[in-house]
């Protein structure tokens, strides 16, 4: 830099004073010496007793990978040089608009005849019990980083509160430098506001395996501890111990100052395209300023106030224009980027690419032909690619196909046509990463027959792990074959170019454990999924881990997440369940007066033999089943992919034709069986003889007792398309029948497809097929029954009674009421 | 004595994620306020076009809910149904201040009445 001697004598410049020695502040002033270097005299007052540094580098000191004076941007020097008076550790502490000055802690007062704020944000903490205790701190500024190292050199537990990017990046630094450190994220995703769920569960994977304690949706109640900080209490209960806890829940703009100096604040100090305050004599710049609606909390828009504030300055006005940002996490070794608006909406289509085998997770989001954000893990070499074709609105159709797999690929063919980029790959191009196949494979195992997806994959493996280069291999189909591609197999949704069974293998193989993880592993074509994957990818999961997977309530339809049916006009229908179709008096008297004390307008007998209260209003249905469970009676489930109703005969107990105690063995089933969750609904009846008035033959499982025992009959259905039963076997004893009842359920748990029921499940796989597992396979059999118990386990928990003693209230209650003033006149 | 513009109706963190919360409108509908994966309010007139079925008990799905009578999908930020199906259900627009949803009150009547 140009050395220039300070001017001699009085200064008779405009005097500029900027309140704050951060990031805004002296870029401004660099901006503006830039351009002009001797029209402004400048005096920084700085609140911190330092030079500049770069702010956003405080994590790698903490990290150990950078000092302080690795991320000084200007030192003393550049202010001698230049010039500047700079005031550090005696920060202004008020404005006198009228007077034209500021006054500092210390009592300075200083003339301006233009004023800078570039005040920066101040941390948000948190107001809970403890919030002051000696040990919590915030990570802004080189004394909070001063005050970790500190504590890490004494080791212990550090509890980081915020699992945004600065939270990440302190709980990274702290777990570095050898501390045991626990994060607490209100959300029920990391960085929620930058990635979507498919990368926050990625991220969450990642620094788990690296010891953090990672608790997602956990909110904070206290800080304890007595004359320090000893741990973090949530609201759950929940104990965690900790000799430091730090606050990086967000950051607010501080704007206290210029709010008492009388100037227009909003969210942050209002300016205008110049950073000009409602007072022109009076600028502001970085995150404390509010501009268009909008405040930043990155670096990226400050340098773009910067230009806009140094142009006006000089009387060059050019107008800052809001800024589009990007982010990317600093913690070595985890590769995340995000920017733009990833929300979705109308319009935007969602271009999803993932990579399990290499982790990897990418989505560009494309609305009216142009990119409008971006989320990638994993793999974030393309990052600045597509944040450049974001901010500079590029049409993309052209390269529409092949965006998603980068800058290299997408201009790789050098051709307009994404088929003729394909075409243009070398033979030794390669398609599928997963199992190392190159174009020439693929092409050559199309030309000896594989004349559809499926035959490609079943031949030469391409596509057939991961499937993120499904769509590579569609068009390699379609250049060999031309329109002679056959079609695949029918997919789950639109989601994934899987079906049913290939999803489920694949989360029993690989011992998939949440939905985020199967939609990852599996190459999700979209963020979140949709209303038929995610109730499927819910059961399958819910199947193969009984006990231990937790059952995603927004995955469910609203049925089976109030527990009674939704009818027409937005009230409830409530089935208490009526073991084998028995009831008494207390029973019935209950039902009588819930139908009255909530005006239900009509009780109805059901085809399963249960009674039916119509018309029950969402809000009422916990005090519903209060009442019901007080009188013994629990969900009948008639809401549920599950078993419905048993329904039987008076049988031998009654009947002069009865052959066995069919009622009986009813209730036992219907009490084996019950509040199990199963591809669709499950109905079961026990006819006392081959009359069979429980109509048993038309069920998923149907009893019809003989004298010599009893037959038993599968597959069938009363509903649009009638079909018989199957008859599977005939067995001598209850317990039998009971046992290859428990063996059937759980073969059609675990086999058919979500929504499928028998009929059409036992029409596909053949009715023999069934036989050979459940009759002449004994072991497997067992098995079978044995796996059916263990998850009756864990399902036989009266979802009413819970929901009555208050979990999930929400659910029911408005968030709000509002009466309109209209409405009281 | 002037009407607030805005009507406050709780924090955000009130609303489930992928899921929906409804404000009482005496004299009138309920407005169903959602809360996306990713975070995203919206409020709009909680009855479909088609059925009038209670959007608010529907699958939440990027910004879509599935109404829970027919599966008709609902843009949750502009209230038309999405894929070949016709109809659009009234929005009331949203604003978030310190974690509180606010809903624009003129919208809410309107939508409601």
């Amino acid at each position: 830099m140009e050395y220039r001697p300070l001017n001699p004598g009085p200064d008779t410049r405009e005097h500029l004073v900027v309140i704050g020695n951060g990031m805004a502040g002296c870029r401004a002033v660099e901006e503006l010496l830039a351009r002009d270097a001797d029209r402004y005299r400048v005096t920084i007052f700085g609140a911190e007793p330092r030079v500049n540094y770069n702010r956003i580098m405080l994590s790698p000191v903490l990290a150990g990978e950078k000092s302080f004076d690795d991320i000084v941007i200007n030192d003393a020097d550049w202010y001698a040089a230049n010039g500047i008076a700079l005031v550090a550790g005696d920060p202004v502490m008020a404005i006198d608009r009228a007077a034209k000055t500021v006054t500092t802690r210390g009592g300075t007062t200083e003339s301006y005849d233009r004023l800078l704020i570039a005040t920066g944000s101040d941390p948000f903490i948190i107001p809970v019990p403890g919030k002051d205790l000696p040990g919590v701190i915030a990570f802004r500024d080189m004394d909070d980083v001063d005050t970790m190292l500190a504590a890490a050199d004494a080791g212990g537990d550090a509890v980081v509160i915020g699992g945004g990017l600065l939270g990440l990046e302190a709980a990274h630094g702290l777990s570095l430098r050898g501390m045991k450190v626990t994060v607490i994220h209100l959300m029920p995703t990391l960085m929620e506001r930058q990635l979507d769920e498919a990368a926050g569960w990625l991220l969450k994977n990642a620094l788990e395996a690296r010891g953090q304690t990672i608790l997602t949706g956990a909110d904070t109640a206290e800080i304890v501890g007595d004359a320090k900080v000893e741990g973090v209490k949530l609201k759950d209960g929940t104990l965690i111990p900790a000799s430091l806890v730090v606050m990086a829940v967000g950051i607010r703009p501080s704007v206290a100052l210029a709010r008492n100096a009388g100037l227009a604040v909003g969210r942050g100090i209002q300016v205008d395209d110049h950073m000009v305050t409602s007072d022109p004599a009076v600028l502001a710049v970085g995150e404390c300023v509010e501009h268009d609606g909008q405040v930043y909390g990155l670096v990226a828009p400050l340098w773009d106030m910067c230009r806009s504030l140094a142009d006006g300055l000089v009387e060059q006005p050019t107008g800052y224009r809001g800024s589009v940002t990007s982010t990317k996490l600093k913690v070595s070794g985890i590769d995340v980027f995000s920017a733009g608006d990833f929300s979705g909406g109308d319009g935007c289509e969602d271009i999803v690419l993932r990579d399990a085998s290499r982790g990897i997770y990418k989505r560009v989001i494309v609305k009216d032909d142009r990119i409008v954000g971006a989320v990638l893990y994993g793999d974030t070499a393309d990052g600045s690619w597509y944040f450049d074709l974001l901010k500079k609105q590029e049409d993309v159709s052209d390269l529409r196909d092949l965006l998603i797999f980068g800058q290299a690929f997408a201009s790789g063919g050098g051709a307009a046509d994404p088929k003729a980029a394909v075409a243009a790959l070398s033979a030794d191009a390669e398609i599928c990463g997963c199992n190392g196949v190159t174009k020439g494979q693929v092409v050559s195992c199309i030309a000896k027959g594989a004349h559809s997806l499926d035959a490609v994959r079943g031949t030469c493996k391409a596509s057939a792990s991961c499937g993120s280069c499904t769509g590579l291999v569609e068009m390699l189909l379609a250049l060999t074959l031309g329109d002679e591609v056959q079609a695949g197999p029918k997919t789950m949704c639109k989601c994934t170019s899987f079906g049913h069974d290939d999803v489920r293998r694949e989360i029993v193989a690989q011992g998939m454990r949440s939905i985020p993880e199967a939609m990852q592993q599996m190459h999700w074509t979209t963020p979140d999924g949709c209303s038929s994957c995610r109730p499927a990818l819910n059961y399958y999961l819910l199947c193969a881990l009984p006990g231990e997977y937790v059952d995603d309530q927004q995955s469910r339809f609203v049925n089976e997440r109030l527990h009674a049916n939704i009818q027409k006009d937005g009230t409830y229908s409530v089935v208490p369940r009526m073991w084998g179709g028995l009831t008494n008096p207390t029973e019935l008297r209950a039902i009588a007066d819930v139908v009255e004390k909530y005006d239900a307008p009509m009780v109805k007998v059901t085809g399963g033999q249960r009674l039916d209260i119509f018309g029950i209003k969402k809000e009422d249905l916990p005090a519903v089943w209060a009442d019901l469970n007080a009188a013994g009676m629990v969900s009948g489930h008639a809401y549920g992919k599950a078993l419905r109703t048993v329904k039987t005969c008076v049988g031998s107990e009654w009947c002069r034709f009865g052959t066995q105690d069919s009622t009986g063995l009813g209730v036992k089933i219907e009490r084996m069986s019950w509040g199990s969750w199963m591809p669709h609904k499950f109905k079961i009846a026990v006819s006392g003889c081959p009359r069979n008035c429980a109509e048993a033959t038309i069920k998923d499982f149907g009893i019809v007792c003989v004298d010599s025992g009893y037959e038993l009959h599968v597959g069938g259905n009363g509903g649009i398309h009638v079909r018989v039963t199957d008859l599977l076997c005939k067995v001598a004893t209850e317990q039998e029948a009971m046992d290859y009842c428990a063996a059937f359920i759980q073969l059609y748990r675990e086999e058919a497809r979500y929504l499928e029921r028998t009929a059409p499940w036992i029409e596909r796989v053949g009715v023999e097929q069934i036989k050979a597992r459940i009759v002449d396979d004994t072991a497997g059999r067992e098995a079978l029954r044995a796996r059916f118990l263990y998850a009756q386990s864990f399902s036989q928990d009266d979802p009413w009674a819970q929901r009555a003693g208050g979990a999930e209230a929400e659910h029911h209650a408005p968030m709000a009421r509002f009466i309109p003033q209209e409405a009281l006149v | 004595m002037t009407i607030a513009e805005w009507l406050d109706i709780g924090w955000v963190d009130q609303i489930p994620v992928r899921g929906s919360r409804t404000v009482q409108v005496a004299g009138g509908d309920d407005i169903a306020v959602f809360r996306t994966a990713e975070g995203k309010v919206f409020a709009l007139l909680d009855r479909c076009p088609h059925k009038h079925g209670r959007l608010s008990q529907g699958i939440v799905h990027g910004g879509a809910v599935a109404c829970p009578l027919h599966n008709w999908r609902i843009s949750l930020s502009t209230g038309e149904a999405l894929g070949d199906d016709k109809g659009c259900t009234p929005t009331v627009p949203v604003k978030i201040d310190g974690g509180r949803v606010l809903i624009c009150r003129a919208s809410t009547l309107k939508a409601a009445a």
